[in-house]
């Protein structure tokens, strides 16, 4: 049975594999820009003939808008654009209250060969720290050069600029909030396109909506596609057989295979941190319960044991214990299971309903769906003080996943009457849209760092 | 005394389907033996091959095939008895006909909670007939949770119209 499956899905696979799509998603600000850090993303300068097509510092400039934390300035308010840090006037900077500048060169060295050379330098100590008198009338250079948090060079093709602008966000970011940047990450969601014959779509895009490439395309519902935690697979549930069925595609040769079809219920799969273990909802006991599944053995451990709807399973980062959705309590509510004496906890109990928890990376904080006056909304409550904030204003907000280092969540909700994209800040402050061009976009899952 | 339960189901079923469907009201006595006099396709019925009658009846039984739920729910309301008693009486006498309950939700709450949802929908008409003697093996469930909305948009109106279980030939 199972071997026939394989055999028939191989097929269906082939007819799928990565063809670009045409829905990119264009990422609209909606709140918080003026909360932001200013920083100044000097254009860098170009030395050659033929100019290459994608623009470093505009790429530089849109991640670190889009992290909430920073607002890069406009051209107009820099007072100078140094492409080194010789040129790099402290005392001009210094009025302008923009903390950190970043300066480089693109210099054309071969065919399709680029040397990109940048410099970060922290403005407060080029001159001389906070509350110091500047060491030189001219402004110019304090003595030693610890004003200068980074500086690199390396020579690329041009197609690889984009990726390339990503890890210099990734470090520019770190140098100045401590913490690693996503920038190089990506994001898988499903597409649906109602008039189409193969309506459902599985998509794996960059981060910011770029490079997107379709996994999957499928005439029956696509759902809660995951990431392994080393970012080579997805798994997700399909109803191409009239059933839910639990799929592991690799993200890189297509390829796919299936990992369940139970009678009743195959869904919500989640990978656990080492990634050996597949936990996931069944219902194939006529009840829908939390299972845990070894992947290469494909052992089954029940978690959960109880006539009420349970589903919705998330691992905790240490690995020890599971959140899950139970509506055992008279409503859907957040428990907590521990994978070795199964000792079930009530999580949640503020707001009518709370939906698919997520654990944030660091394990401080949970991030739901909660239900409070009938709204649907993505909210994070501290584990320690159990403190429950509110943090979007959308409307039906669902599946909320978030960014491998914790600063951001993104979700699905209904802008308009289209499902799209939302980002929000972990601290509720920066919202984002990522409206697609056509169709609606739900289930975002956020990658691993890659 | 079985058998004469039977072949009166298998009579009954049509008309009620029928007139439920020319009329707003709900046909509630499905055993109501004025309620079949009138009935339109009974007049045909005398000559008519197996084959033939089987596909009038499931025609209209897929004229009333959909039970509705309320949010959150998934108990059937007293309304839906006689839609679900005709389905009943008809695959009590049809025991190779098999049916599949598809269970399905609106778009409120999260995609995994509403699979279970409409599972328990599926479930529970499913339960349903099985009660009314109707044999497990030829039923089978599967949700859409809300994948599968017949009304896309989003107002109260539409979210019910979505909060439902078919029963799919």
């Amino acid at each position: 049975m199972i071997f026939k499956l394989i055999g028939k899905a191989a097929i269906v696979a082939m007819a799928i594999v990565s063809l670009k799509s045409h829905a990119s998603l264009e990422i609209v600000i909606t709140e918080g820009v003026d909360t932001a850090r200013p920083v100044a993303i000097v254009p860098f300068t170009f030395v050659g003939q033929n100019q290459p097509t994608q623009n470093i510092s505009q790429i530089v400039a849109a991640d670190l808008m889009r992290s909430g934390k920073f607002n890069p300035v406009n051209v107009m308010r820099m007072p100078q654009q140094p492409q080194n840090s010789s040129q790099f006037n402290a005392a001009a900077w210094s009025k302008t209250g923009i903390e950190a500048v970043v300066m480089g060169t693109v210099k054309e060295v071969g065919l399709d060969r680029y040397t990109i050379s940048y410099e970060l330098v922290d403005v407060v100590k080029a001159n001389g720290g906070v509350g110091q008198p500047m060491m030189t009338s001219s402004g110019r250079l304090v003595a030693g050069n610890n004003h200068i948090l980074h500086s690199s060079e390396i020579t690329i093709a041009g197609k690889l600029f984009r990726q390339y602008a990503h890890r210099m966000s990734d470090v520019i970011y770190e140098k100045l909030t401590g913490e690693r940047g996503a920038f190089s990450t990506k994001i898988a969601y499903v597409l649906v396109r109602d008039k189409q014959e193969y309506r459902y779509q599985l998509v794996v895009a960059d981060y910011d909506g770029e490079n997107e490439q379709v996994l999957l395309r499928a005439k029956e519902p696509l759902m809660s596609p995951t990431w392994s935690p080393d970012g080579t697979k997805l798994a997700y549930v399909t109803f191409e057989r009239k059933q839910s069925q639990i799929y592991i595609q690799d993200v890189y040769t297509a390829r796919r295979s299936i990992l369940t079809s139970f009678k009743g219920i195959n869904s919500a799969p989640v990978w656990s941190p080492d990634g050996r273990k597949m936990a996931m909802t069944l219902s194939k006991d006529g009840n829908t319960e939390i299972y845990v599944m070894d992947i290469a053995s494909k052992n089954l451990a029940k978690l959960t044991n109880h006539r009420a709807i349970d589903t919705e399973p998330n691992w905790s980062p240490d690995s020890q214990s599971i959140i899950f959705t139970s509506e055992r309590g008279g409503n859907p509510q957040l428990y907590s299971v521990d994978i070795n004496t199964k000792a079930t906890t009530r999580v949640t109990f503020e707001g009518e309903m709370n939906l698919a928890g997520k654990f944030t990376p660091n394990g401080q904080a949970i991030v739901m769906v909660n239900r409070t006056n009938g709204q649907y909304n993505i909210a994070r409550m501290d584990r320690t003080t159990r403190q429950m904030q509110v943090l979007t204003r959308t409307y039906l907000d669902e599946s909320p996943s978030i960014a491998p280092n914790g600063s951001m969540i993104i979700y699905s909700t209904l802008h308009g009457s289209s499902q799209v994209l939302a980002l929000v800040s972990m601290d509720g402050r920066f919202k984002a849209r990522l409206p697609a061009a056509n169709g609606r976009v739900k289930s975002p899952a956020w990658s691993p760092f890659l | 005394m079985n058998l004469n339960k039977v072949l009166k189901g298998l009579l009954v079923a049509v008309p009620v389907l029928t007139l439920a469907a020319c009329s707003s009201n709900n046909e509630t006595d499905a055993g109501d033996a004025n309620a079949n006099t009138n009935a339109p396709v009974q007049a045909v019925d005398q000559g008519m091959s197996d084959a033939e009658q089987l596909r009038q009846q499931l025609e209209a039984l897929r004229q009333q095939n959909t039970i509705y739920f309320d949010f959150d729910k998934s108990a059937i309301r007293p309304e839906f008895a006689s839609v679900l008693d005709a389905h009943a009486a008809f695959l009590r006498a049809r025991t190779t006909v098999s049916v599949t309950v598809e269970g399905h939700t609106d778009a409120r709450g999260t995609p995994e909670y509403n699979i279970a949802l409409g599972e328990r929908r599926a479930q529970s008409v499913q339960s349903y007939l099985e009660n009314l003697g109707v044999a497990a093996g030829q039923m089978s469930v599967v949700s859409y949770g809300e994948e599968k909305p017949v009304d896309a948009g989003n107002t109260e109106d539409a979210f019910a119209k979505n909060r439902r279980a078919v029963l799919v030939y």
